[in-house]
């Protein structure tokens, strides 16, 4: 116990000092910084605690997979929303914005009292914090289609709902996807925070590596979300891709 | 039976900007009436005035005897045929999406039909039918106008709204366009009212052409007519580029 707190209070006086400097104060077998020797070890945690890290990585899944479909179609429908009435854009996209300040750490405690601990909490604040980039894609999206476009489709017999779902919205569609894509990644990385309340995932793995000082455990856990965020990404870019060549765009 | 068009003392305004004043108009059926004037002098207006996209704020607008209101218009407009300046067609949609559009707005076509549909008015057009799956932007600007036509007239119109359709292509497509044009209206009897600012092309396209400015119809008449009596210096200007 008495070295940790050493370890700990030395922490706090080297912030900005790098890893040599770590490595120097803390020689120990857990916290060596040399990068082979962790990559090393990061592995090594990983297949030992290989179910403790697959339950995690599940766990996580299913948080941001949840908050990634409520930010989604929440955002999506309220961009849509939104894109026909000016005045209103301005308030929701200021509203979205002053959210999207508050610390995250913080928006956490602020929902405690609502919504006590754990995943609900987790996902409720994650969708919160999702909305920000895909309101804003979908909003600007839809709203730089083309004005001459929009008037030959109505101008042809179009009616309001032909004209979002057939012109508007395909025509916003891969601004809509890359805000999208902006979330997935923001959502999963964001989810690790959510263990501080108690809510599953790799932020457990990172919170204990913290709390017992197991710095491989922290990594491991910060690696695998990295993965998962990454891997969330480039599934999603080939789903762009695949949508731009469907409707002609190079 | 009644008349194509006929607008009774429209004025229209965009805000506080009065763009039409009193104006009064009558389209006979299967007439191709060619509106010329200088940017600004409302022409535009006046034809947006005929499919709702623009309402009057006095007077009021007939199309086949019908008077145009807020609740029939998207019925209306898809059996008026709409082509603008740069064809404007939907860059998402192959060609063959684009000339099925307005058919496909209220009823389901089969893969078939909708084939069958675009090669039909691609031929109308003049346009290979290799054509139907390419997207707007693999196309040249004068074969994007010629989908912009067919696209309009995909769904049979009566009426046919053109705003300087050939404004946007080269001086050797256009007059081919022109001729096309011409035939076309010859061989189905649509009625059109045709938009341009050049003067050549009113007269070798309207059988009647009407000059505008400042939101006033200034005069209206053949070719002849126009040239035998031209009302003003202004009208005398604007012919002498023919």
């Amino acid at each position: 116990m008495d070295e940790i707190f050493w370890v700990v209070r030395r922490d706090v006086s080297f912030p900005a000092r790098g890893p040599c400097s770590i490595k120097k104060c803390y020689d120990s077998e857990r916290i060596v910084f040399d990068g082979r020797v962790v990559k090393m070890q990061i592995i090594q945690i990983l297949w030992e605690r290989r179910a403790f890290f697959a339950t995690c990585l599940l766990e996580h899944i299913r948080i941001s997979l949840t908050a990634v479909v409520c930010a989604g179609v929440l955002g999506i429908l309220l961009g849509v929303f939104i894109s026909g009435r000016k005045k209103l854009a301005g308030a929701v996209l200021g509203v979205v914005n002053v959210i999207y300040t508050i610390p995250s750490i913080s928006l956490l405690g602020f929902l405690i009292p609502f919504t006590g601990i754990g995943n609900k909490t987790a996902v409720i604040a994650l969708t919160v914090y999702g909305l920000l980039p895909i309101v804003r894609n979908t909003y600007t999206g839809l709203t730089n289609v083309d004005a001459g476009i929009l008037e030959v489709a109505e101008g042809l017999g179009s009616d309001g709902s032909q004209m979002m779902l057939r012109i508007q919205f395909p025509l916003a569609l891969p601004v809509i996807i890359s805000g999208f894509r902006n979330m997935v990644v923001m959502i999963i990385a964001m989810g690790g925070i959510a263990s501080f309340i108690g809510a599953g995932g790799l932020g457990a793995a990172i919170y204990r590596g913290i709390t017992t000082y197991n710095m491989t455990l922290t990594a491991a856990g910060s690696v695998l979300i990295a993965l998962l965020a990454l891997l969330s990404d480039w599934l999603l870019a080939r789903v762009q891709k695949m949508v731009n060549r469907r409707y002609g765009i190079e | 039976m009644s008349r194509a068009i006929e607008i009774r003392n429209v004025s229209a305004a965009y805000g506080s900007h009065e763009v039409l004043r009193r104006v009064s108009l009558v389209v006979e059926r299967g007439e191709f009436l060619v509106i010329i004037g200088p940017s600004g002098c409302g022409k535009t207006t006046l034809l947006k005035l005929i499919n709702g996209l623009v309402l009057p704020a006095a007077g009021e607008v007939l199309v086949e005897g019908e008077r145009l209101s807020a609740c029939g218009l998207t019925d209306l407009r898809r059996r008026i045929g709409y082509a603008v300046q740069g064809a404007k067609l939907f860059p998402h949609m192959t060609v063959q999406d684009n000339i099925c559009y307005v058919p496909c707005l209220d009823k389901k076509l089969s893969k078939e039909d909708k084939r069958v549909l675009a090669e039909r008015m691609l031929a109308m057009v003049e346009l290979p039918t290799e054509l139907a799956g390419r997207f707007p932007r693999q196309l040249s600007g004068g074969q994007k106008q010629r989908v912009g036509i067919a696209r309009a007239m995909a769904a049979s119109p009566d009426i046919l709204l053109m705003d300087e359709p050939f404004g946007a292509v080269d001086e050797i497509t256009r007059r081919t366009l022109q001729g096309e044009l011409s035939d076309l209206q010859k061989k189905t009897g649509i009625t059109i009212v045709f938009i341009t600012h050049d003067i050549e092309e009113a007269f070798k396209l309207g059988s009647r052409i009407l000059i505008m400015k400042d939101g006033v119809i200034w005069q209206e008449g053949s070719r002849e007519e126009l040239l035998e009596k031209p009302r003003d210096a202004f009208v005398k200007q604007l012919l002498c580029g023919a």
